[in-house]
């Protein structure tokens, strides 16, 4: 299974994600420039976090229309995994392939600190390998997380079990102590309808090695490689 | 009037900052008189800032060799072989009255500045540690000289900004933030410091570095395009005092854009691996013509530069203005001729603009043209390496400095745990989780050791098992008290907080923040940190490789204290063996190490250091006396045997005793750890508050397991170290007896609440202190 890392001028964790798969994980990964279509035969594709085109007029806003957006999206309607971390959430939800979007952070500062977020979710090929209810350790850093969406989307979403990640405290308990950033209902992160494309502020790709704080990020990477083993194990 | 029309005189030099003699010694080498452009170019070159023309005979003195250090002062950033053929790329810089001028920028451009030193030598940036010093943030009613509220304000906004600055630049750059320190004192309310230290890694055959070489070889402008923004930042902001008028200095503060440095980042390490970039400098104070002729200088060629092909931003720019201009963002590069292309495609990738604008001659001299018509000409060493050197009269201050006040200590037996709690409520003190939360410090996923958890920064490298440590320190204080031994304290601090990591300690950066060097008392503090700088680096073995001065940090009058910056930089052999400070398991052993000897002092000789230690300041308001007395020897012993213990995986945790002595190191300790309670009873002759708060150096506190103990006796021994017991690390109260009386006392999570949330109440919330009601 190989992994390709797009990179958009600005984006900034492209070289953690590129480590944390190709270095930890120990699977083949790739870097994809945004001025190119061609998805190199990926079988998952990640928009790492970063600052794409400096986020200077609203996040994610310009490289939606980067070249390469137009085969992610293509890619995703084809099922394949796709993956918005941070500044690749973004993307993702002002590319239209996941509902709502980020305001900027209740407080109105930049954030990095360790969070915690509840799985709430096992149905997608990102938490597969995890168990319902578990919390991670996964740091966030970002100036615009706070999740918003509109009543019917929340809705939705929350009726599709869709909401795959949610800000708590340590010990688990959604409330507002839990929630670093004022996202709504406590959204760290959601899919797609057909749940092949997930994004989340935190980042896994931090979270993959104990030395460094936590590895618990590693489980989403896992659950990729799995689903994706899987898949190919019994053809749909 | 069209600026070739300008007629120079000595009053325009005069306005220019060109002392009488040094517009002689223009004309002299020019035999004629200067152009405009020409004027422009000699101001900025000689300026203070950039020629170091008052601290050059003293720099003189600081030891710059070692058997690691590759690249020592006079490049764009130090070097050092840090082993597995790597090396570690390093430099502290100060931003100071850009940042006090519009703290937003002022300190973005400072990171922004400091980060392209770094990769203009080929290494990529790893870690960005940030040195603050600001004016009271609290309204202390009780103590006139914490500033009215109106300065307290300012101060809050000069700080948020900073922090701001600093934030927006690195978050989006993507470097992680890992360290630094800030204090509060009232002599930096109109003169903040911001002072940034930037680390890269490169292997050492992919150096680069700023010279010249190849007549004919084209000279090519990378990046940004140049503005009229920061005409004049060397010359006039950085190398002047202020006055009431300074805030109208805003056009000539620069204005950041880390994306653009992303990309300048991003497309010079791809243009440098073509292997057809021969030299490369940025354009950082005095822009286009700090970079040409320096790269000419050391070269010992020429350049010729046609102005008008230099992308511009703004319209009808004069050649005054494009060569002094300090637009951020831009490099310009000496390439292979014939192979100018490979460069002009990586830069195309990236979208920034590279032209070729000049060419290198062999003449010596730089060449300014504008449209063919030149515009400027000069011998390009006569700039970068002629400008004046100025041996300045020196003159202690006629009263020593500090109040006349010392302090008197409490009877023995006093119970001391509110002083204690308002000590680590203290801004200096406090935590700065505040600030650190708001800087990226993960990016590139190698902070082994975050900002908070250990007395230096660690980083891990991917490409090797080694990490390096990093600290940066400078007690203004004491340095205000006494510049030599304040000085030697700052390079002690630095070392011992790296060793603390368990990582050696191998080389030094330093920024010296000072006031007008032309009052000879100003210049005497400079004399004298310089040699304690020089005699702390020798006795510790860590060689200066580099660094900034800064001068004229004065505000209608008024210096700040001097205030040297050390940023010392560490090797640790094995990443995994990194220590933090806080205490890990229930039941360790605290033990106190000293790398002096026990000795009993004079009544008089502990409260005169006293008088100068933190708590003094924030209990009683005294500045006074001296700072403590500094034993490098002791210090070198206490760091080797810190490094030796932490190679042997004998010690759980490591925290220097400094800021607020003992007590405030176990306290942090606790603190960092899941809950743990330091239980500890001392013994001793000196007076409580002595004991209990002093900062004596050469001493750290540790945590050992204890099927380890006989082990870090043996390793102490070893280094003639003495390792005393004092207590243990068990859930429960924090308790501190002191020769059988209890002094201090709390519960763990209400004093850690007051340390932990000072800071935020401070700045956010606009808190004001309850000190002295």
């Amino acid at each position: 299974m190989k992994f390709g890392v797009v990179v958009f001028p600005g984006s900034n964790c492209d070289h953690d994600a590129f480590c944390a798969i190709g270095g930890v994980l120990g699977r083949p990964v790739e870097y994809l420039w945004h001025r190119s279509e061609n998805l190199a035969g990926c079988d998952a594709i990640i928009l790492p976090g970063g600052f794409a085109f400096g986020d200077y007029l609203r996040t994610g806003a310009i490289a939606r229309f980067s070249p390469v957006m137009k085969s992610v999206a293509k890619f995703a309607r084809s099922s394949g995994l796709v993956l918005g971390i941070c500044n690749g959430f973004q993307i993702l939800c002002e590319a239209g392939l996941l509902p709502g979007a980020m305001t900027r952070n209740r407080g109105l500062r930049f954030l990095c600190q360790q969070v915690h977020i509840r799985v709430e979710s096992t149905d997608t090929p990102f938490t597969s390998a995890a168990q319902r209810g578990q919390i991670l350790k996964i740091p966030i850093a970002h100036m615009d997380g706070n999740y918003f969406c509109d009543g019917a989307t929340l809705d939705e979403l929350e009726r599709e079990n869709r909401v795959i990640f949610r800000y708590t405290t340590p010990d688990g308990r959604n409330d507002d102590d839990g929630n670093p950033n004022g996202s709504l209902a406590n959204i760290a992160g959601i899919c797609n309808r057909e749940r092949n494309v997930l994004g989340l502020m935190p980042h896994p790709e931090r979270a993959v090695e104990a030395p460094l704080g936590s590895a618990d990020g590693l489980v989403i990477l896992r659950s990729m490689v799995d689903s994706f083993v899987r898949r190919i194990a019994i053809p749909a | 009037m069209p600026e070739t029309e300008i007629r120079v005189t000595r009053e325009i030099a005069a306005e220019h900052g060109l002392s009488a003699d040094e517009y002689s010694r223009v004309l002299e080498i020019l035999g004629r008189e200067p152009s405009i452009t020409e004027l422009g170019i000699f101001s900025v070159m000689w300026s203070e800032h950039c020629s170091y023309k008052s601290s050059k005979v003293h720099l003189k003195r600081l030891p710059t060799r070692g058997p690691r250090v590759l690249q020592g002062p006079g490049e764009n950033a130090g070097v050092v072989d840090i082993g597995d053929g790597l090396c570690a790329v390093f430099k502290i810089e100060s931003h100071n009255h850009p940042s006090f001028v519009e703290p937003f920028q002022g300190a973005a451009t400072g990171v922004g500045g400091i980060l392209r030193d770094i990769f203009t030598m080929g290494a990529f940036p790893i870690a960005v540690l940030d040195s603050l010093r600001f004016g009271p943030i609290i309204n202390d009613t009780s103590n006139s000289a914490a500033g009215g509220v109106e300065e307290v304000a300012r101060n809050r906004r000069l700080v948020d900004g900073v922090i701001r600055g600093i934030g927006f630049y690195g978050n989006c750059f993507g470097v992680p933030t890992v360290g630094g320190e800030v204090q509060f004192e009232p002599c930096y309310s109109n003169n903040p410091l911001v002072n940034a230290l930037a680390l890269g890694i490169a292997k050492k055959e992919n150096l680069f570095f700023a010279r010249a070489q190849g007549p004919g070889n084209p000279v090519i402008y990378v990046g940004a395009k140049t503005g009229r923004d920061g005409i004049h930042g060397a010359s006039l902001l950085a190398s002047a005092e202020f006055s009431e008028e300074s805030q109208q200095k805003r056009p000539n503060v620069q204005v950041g854009d880390p994306f653009m440095e992303k990309l300048l980042l991003e497309a010079c390490l791809e243009a440098m691996k073509t292997g057809t970039v021969v030299a490369i400098q940025d354009m950082g104070a005095a822009g286009l013509t700090s970079s040409s002729s320096e790269m000419a200088s050391r070269g010992g060629l020429g350049i010729e530069i046609e102005l008008s092909r230099v992308p511009q931003r703004e319209t009808r720019m004069t050649p005054y203005e494009i060569m002094l201009s300090e637009s951020q963002e831009r490099m310009l590069i000496v390439a292979e001729r014939g192979r100018e292309d490979e460069i002009f495609r990586v830069f195309e990738k990236w979208g920034l603009d590279a032209v070729e604008i000049g060419r290198v001659t062999d003449d010596g001299r730089l060449r300014i043209l504008e449209r063919g018509n030149i515009a400027a000409e000069i011998p390009a060493h006569a700039i970068a390496e002629e400008g004046p050197v100025y041996k300045r009269p020196i003159a202690p201050p006629a009263h020593p400095a500090g109040g006349a006040n010392l302090i008197d200590f409490a009877p023995a037996g006093t119970d001391l745990s509110e002083n204690f709690r308002r000590l680590i409520a203290s801004p200096a003190i406090a935590s700065k989780q505040w600030i650190i939360g708001q800087y990226d410090h993960m990016v590139r996923t190698n902070t082994r050791i975050v900002p908070g958890a250990g007395d230096a920064a660690v980083l891990r490298l991917k490409d090797s098992r080694r990490a390096l440590a990093l600290s940066t320190d400078g007690n203004g204080r004491w340095c205000w008290l006494n510049p030599k031994v304040g000085a030697m304290h700052a390079v002690a601090e630095a070392a011992r907080n790296v060793a603390c990591s368990g990582a050696r300690p191998v080389a030094a950066t330093n920024c010296l923040n000072f006031g007008n060097p032309e009052k000879p008392e100003a210049m005497w503090q400079f004399s004298e940190a310089i040699d304690g700088i020089a005699e702390a680096c020798d006795a510790l073995e860590v060689p200066i490789t580099g660094g900034n001065v800064s001068f004229y940090n004065e505000t209608l009058g008024k210096a700040i204290y001097p205030t040297p910056v050390i940023g010392v930089l560490g090797i640790l052999e094995d990443s995994s063996k990194a220590l933090g400070l806080a205490f890990r398991n229930e039941g360790d052993v605290i033990i106190l190490l000293n790398g002096a000897a026990a000795a009993e002092k004079p009544i008089e000789n502990l409260r005169r250091e006293f008088s100068s230690s933190e708590y003094a300041k924030a209990i009683h308001g005294i500045v006074a006396g001296e700072p403590p007395a500094i034993d490098l020897a002791a210090e070198k012993r206490l760091q080797d045997c810190l490094v030796a213990l932490a190679t042997d995986g004998a010690i759980e945790s490591a925290h220097d005793v400094s800021d607020g002595g003992l007590t405030v190191a176990l306290a942090e300790s606790c603190f960092a750890s899941d809950g743990l309670a330091a239980r500890v009873a001392l013994d001793g002759t000196e007076p409580d508050e002595s004991a209990l708060f002093g900062e004596r150096g050469a001493r750290a506190v540790v945590s050992v397991r204890t099927d380890s103990l006989a082990r870090v006796a043996e390793v102490a021994a070893k280094y003639i170290v003495s390792a005393q017991s004092i207590g243990k690390a068990l859930r429960g109260g924090f308790r501190i007896e002191y020769r059988g009386a209890l002094c201090v006392r709390g519960t763990v999570q209400s004093l850690h609440d007051s340390w932990s949330s000072a800071l935020e109440k401070a700045l956010r919330y606009g808190a004001t202190s309850n000190y002295g009601q």
